[in-house]
């Protein structure tokens, strides 16, 4: 069998299903490359080699019973460090949660490990998953593949840069603003924001309840499809989740066909403030829908520029109450209890101590915009936004099947130079927030290099709710057409690490 | 702590209107808590019942019990409320260690019952009606035992010790519209309105409604405005306010306070203030730096609960004879006044003596021994009448040993004293105290034999008429037979033997 | 839309239970200014006549039945606190309603 870290999951699924290989050669060599290239990269916060070999000799051990395995089963996997594991550490990027092994797995952790797939540990993320760099880990930040001075997106970086850097063919994301399909575009690989609701939310550490979507990272779309398939469905265990079957995803990722289909290219997302080559690979890529038989028109939806602003309304409101509970009663960091401070004060140097300044950036922002006085102007004006993003979706969607527009405004930029400038760094999730505003689904996938930095571009692809096959569809045929062009995938192109 | 010489009740209510809310925390009897699948078991070791939801550990999330939902709703039915087609909850945002998430997910300005009332009844048989704002469902928080110290109370405490079990049991708020002109009977009415609340809560059978252990917890808000005056004056809250008698002693004090603080001019202070069981006053609470402001919002987590009206036409058909109506039959069943019928219900008793009479007793002998003797032992021992370890059907077999004339009221008060002692059923205590009446008329011959002998005097004097002499002997046979007989049956022997017939 | 002041600023940290530094306090306050002032703009296109949208999804009813689950063990409750005692979380004083 050819060289193990590069194979696709679909790929090493058959080769371990017909004994080609077995479950645990597979777990190794990946984590031989994390131990090879991971002190470079720094994609992960913990490896859980035992846990992984475990899983992989159980997966062996089913297949040797004659067991019928499933389409992921002795898959390594990366896993954003905010699903709980239980009784693997789960920090979600904070100091807050340094050493915390939790005492349940969340549904999507148990469903993985269900499906066989072999979760190799932990992956690093802006604390919290509040923003789009990994430079707010309190771990130190996670280098881009293709330059590893530069930034691989945010919140979910460490997922995004292992697949990459080929730590793992499958990771998991969670996509608040776009945290899953913002790494996806500057590391050029795949990422996807189901449907919000289909994927359970239970044991993911919560940052914005409204807002957050687990969902699957990949280097392709079918592999995309295939991990899509094993987390989605309805929890009882999550109230908001959807009690409806899952589509067809991965029937979906092998038809990769567009023809008849009407894509709208949204009109706001564009001009200044957009990269060069950015725009130029996205109107290329608006050539070969064309060319591959969809038909191209014209959408704008006038209230996505409000989404921003709405976002960092709505957002930070939530989290300034999910993150309430990390007072330093029941666990994770208590600072500063001498034994003549009361709770009240324990609780406050805990928290002035334990959060990064992004975190607290939003907890005040959102606690600001929920005070009596302020609500109506803020957080109440930011719901009607959200109704009105809504209507723009469901208007368009009433013309063209799925819209598009580039991921991300820019490519990769190096780390440090928006760390200290909020709105700047804001700006990355501009095309990425709607989606998440609206609860519908979203897909970037990579659509070529900048010419000028010779960084991935990332093509996104919205879908109705309830319609994710649709970004299977049109994302496969994209790859499909563009590897063919290109005579491979466009990650072969990123330097050796 | 400030003394303060409170003004005389009669005159306060001389020159101001009391203005009442009163809020009422219910702790429903579900099988779990309202938010997550733990148990709600009373008494159950400290975090035994708690999981990563009521925990609020990272990446829980909240499912509403929907039995929950329909005791809210029927709740509200039986105040007469309005059920809302669609209601959300909402996050209460403060931060308190016994709240694990530093949120309390409760309901904000969509509650599931609004706008209704209830009528009560006061001792002399007057209806008020109190006005109902709103009931909502939250949760309850966990409970904190203060360590270190002198009086084991959270002040001057070292450290506090938390226990989670309680986290997340689900309450149902049910707050009142102002309560005005109820004048001098403003205490009366909070009471009665308690105790009413609280048999209609046991009558839905939605809590046992303890107040006693927490299961029923209230607050009274309290005002005065000078007479003829129509805006309300400033407020305190009487939190935890935890027995019935209580509610009226708080609002009275209120009132008493209020008036001395108005009268020399000064402000009342809208502040939180603890009621001290011990001597019927109020305190302030902590004073809080900046007014809180719970940011309210609606809770992401959890969907919009809309309740189907076929289902709410459904549980209100279910509803069960309301309290005060039933009261009313059975007052006009067992011939007996408001006052009796009033007293009854104070004393908790309306359920015992129903069972008692349900197991065989006469009607009047259940209401006897309930209020009578047990009344006074619950009393003395400080605890409900339901707790005391006597069941009607053992209250009932002691009515039917003295119906059989096995027992007289003064021995069966013996036996009912072995039965609370826990020495076992009544004809256990019976037979192990030899308490049976001694009804053998030779056994009773030989010791009016003795008094006879005794008291001569005493006899001619009977002989001569005087019937009622005959007490003296009848005591002198009762202490000879140490109480055990029948002292009728004793007269009718004496009178006998010296061959009289009274009357 | 008014600015946020330092003051501001520090009646936030207040409700959020963050001990902030002194030189935080400057710094957030600036922040948050351009913050504030970027996303005000919400308020231009909420009209009175727009209902607002709190959640995405158009679910309504979603309850379980009152049935008992497995709690955690006191000993898994327990686990991660960073004090305890009679199997009870210890805590620092409460400053409380008292
Ligand atoms: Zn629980």
């Amino acid at each position: 069998m050819a060289d193990l870290i590069r194979c696709t999951a679909a790929e090493t699924a058959a080769a371990i299903a017909s004994g080609e290989v077995s479950a645990v050669e597979v777990a190794q060599a990946h984590l031989d490359r994390i131990n090879a290239v991971d002190e470079k990269v720094h994609a992960f916060l913990h490896v859980d080699t035992d846990g992984a070999l475990a899983a992989a000799r159980s997966v062996d051990a089913r297949r040797a019973a004659g067991e019928e395995l499933g389409p992921l089963a002795g898959v390594p996997l990366a896993l954003k460090d905010v699903f709980t594991t239980k009784g693997v550490p789960t920090t979600a990027g904070s100091k807050m949660l340094e050493g915390w092994r939790p005492p349940y797995d969340a549904t999507l952790t148990r469903r993985l490990k269900e499906a066989g797939v072999v979760i190799l540990g932990k992956t690093n993320m802006d604390e919290f998953a509040m923003g789009s760099s990994t430079e707010n880990s309190a771990y130190g930040p996670t280098g881009n593949p293709w330059d590893l001075s530069r930034i691989p997106g945010g919140s979910g970086g460490g997922s995004a840069a292992a697949l990459a850097a080929y730590e793992a063919p499958l990771a998991i994301g969670t996509d608040t603003g776009g945290s899953i399909r913002q790494p996806g575009a500057v590391t050029g690989t795949v990422g996807v924001k189901p449907t919000y609701g289909s994927v359970s939310r239970y044991g993911l550490i919560a940052f914005s309840s409204s807002l957050d979507q687990g969902g699957p990272c990949a280097r392709t779309v079918l592999d995309a499809a295939l991990l899509h398939e094993a987390i989605a469905g309805h929890d009882p265990m999550d109230s908001t989740s959807i009690d409806a079957p899952v589509p067809a995803v991965v029937a979906a990722a092998r038809q990769a066909d567009v023809k008849g289909m009407r894509v709208g290219v949204v009109k706001e997302f564009g001009g200044e403030g957009y990269q060069a080559g950015v725009m130029q690979r996205f109107h290329e890529s608006v050539e070969l829908l064309r060319s591959l038989g969809a038909e191209i028109v014209e959408i704008s939806c006038p209230s996505f520029t409000y989404a921003l602003p709405a976002y960092y309304l709505i957002a930070p409101s939530e989290c300034s109450s999910n993150l309430a509970r990390f007072d330093a009663m029941r666990y994770g960091l208590r600072v500063g209890d001498n034994g003549a401070r009361s709770a009240e004060e324990v609780t406050a140097l805990t928290r002035e101590a334990g959060f990064g300044p992004e975190v607290k950036r939003r907890i005040m922002l959102g606690t600001y915009a929920l005070s009596s006085g302020y609500y109506d102007a803020y957080y109440g004006s930011a719901q009607k936004v959200r109704t009105l993003i809504t209507r723009d979706f469901d208007r368009a969607f009433g013309d063209v099947d799925v819209l598009i527009s580039p991921t991300t405004p820019t490519t990769a930029f190096p780390i440090g130079e928006r760390a200290d400038d909020p709105m700047a760094m804001y700006l990355a999730d501009l095309c990425t927030i709607p989606s998440n505003l609206a609860g519908n689904a979203a897909m970037s996938v990579p659509c070529g290099l900048a010419p000028e930095d010779n960084l991935p571009v990332g093509l996104q692809i919205i879908a109705p709710a309830l319609a994710d096959d649709r970004l299977y569809r049109v994302g496969a045929a994209v790859e499909a057409a563009l590897n063919d062009k290109w005579g491979h995938p466009l990650l072969e192109e990123a330097p050796a690490l | 702590m400030s003394v303060i010489d409170l003004v005389p009740y009669e005159e306060a209510l001389a020159s101001y209107d009391p203005v009442m809310g009163l809020e009422v925390h219910v702790e429903l009897g579900t099988k779990t808590k309202m938010f997550c699948g733990c148990a709600t078991v009373p008494g159950a070791e400290p975090n035994s019942q708690v999981c990563p939801t009521c925990l609020g550990l990272p990446g829980s999330l909240p499912v509403v019990n929907a039995i929950g939902v329909e005791s809210a709703i029927r709740i509200g039915l039986a105040l007469n409320c309005e059920i809302a087609e669609w209601c959300r909850f909402a996050r209460k945002n403060y931060f308190y260690p016994d709240m694990p998430k530093n949120f309390q997910t409760s309901q904000y300005d969509e509650p599931i019952a609004f706008n209704g009332y209830l009528d009560v009844e006061l001792e002399d048989g007057e209806v008020f009606r109190v006005e109902i704002e709103r009931a909502h469902m939250e949760e309850d928080t966990g409970k904190s035992t203060h360590v270190g110290g002198a009086t084991g109370r959270i002040h001057g405490a070292e450290y506090s010790l938390l226990d989670y079990n309680r986290a997340g049991i689900p309450l149902i708020e049910i707050v009142t519209k102002p309560i005005v002109g109820a004048g001098d009977r403003a205490p009366e009415v909070a009471r009665a309105y308690v105790a009413e609340l609280r048999e209609l809560i046991r009558a839905l059978g939605v809590s046992e409604a303890r107040m006693d252990m927490g299961q029923m917890r209230c607050d009274v808000n309290l005002s005065l405005m000078p007479k003829g005056a129509d805006k309300f004056g400033t407020r305190s809250e009487t939190k935890n306010v935890n027995s019935l008698r209580s509610v009226e002693r708080a609002a009275r004090f209120e009132i008493q306070r209020h008036a001395a603080v108005l009268n020399e001019g000064g402000k009342i202070v809208q502040e939180t203030r603890h009621f001290h069981e011990d001597n019927g006053t109020t305190t302030s609470g902590r004073i809080k730096e900046e007014a809180e402001d719970y940011r309210y919002f609606p809770e992401p987590d959890l969907v919009p609960v809309a309740p189907a009206r076929e289902w709410v036409e459904q549980l209100r058909g279910e509803l069960p004879e309301l309290p005060r109506l039933r009261r009313q039959r059975l007052q006009s069943e067992w011939g007996i006044s408001a006052v009796e019928m009033q007293s009854a219900l104070n004393a908790g008793a309306i359920d015992l003596i129903l069972a008692t009479i349900d197991a065989g007793a006469p009607a009047d002998q259940a209401r006897k021994w309930w209020l009578g003797e047990l009344a006074r032992r619950a009393n003395e021992d400080g605890v409900e009448l339901a707790e005391l370890p006597i069941t009607p059907a053992q209250v009932a077999r002691v009515s039917a040993l003295v119906a059989e004339g096995k027992l007289t009221d003064k021995l069966a008060r013996q036996v009912i004293e072995g039965v609370l002692a826990g020495e076992g059923e009544p004809d256990e205590v019976v037979a192990k105290r030899g308490l049976a009446v001694v009804s053998d008329d030779s056994a009773l011959g030989d010791a009016i034999d003795a008094a006879l002998a005794a008291q001569p005097d005493v006899a001619d004097k009977i002989r001569s008429g005087k019937f009622a002499a005959a007490g003296a002997l009848v005591g002198a046979v009762m202490k000879a037979t140490r109480g055990q007989a029948d002292a009728a049956r004793v007269k009718e022997l004496i009178f006998e033997k010296l061959g009289v017939t009274p009357e | 839309m008014p600015g946020i002041t330092r003051e501001e600023v520090a009646h936030l940290a207040r409700l959020s239970r963050l001990e902030l530094k002194s030189e935080e306090l400057d710094h957030f306050a600036e922040q948050l200014n351009d913050i504030v002032d970027a996303v005000a703009r919400v308020s231009e296109i909420a009209a009175e006549d727009v209902p607002p949208t709190s959640h995405p999804l158009p679910l309504t009813n979603v309850m379980r039945a009152d049935e008992v689950r497995p709690s955690l063990s006191p000993d898994e409750v327990l686990a991660a606190a960073p004090a305890a005692e009679e199997q009870r979380f210890r805590v620092p004083q409460i400053l409380g309603e008292d």
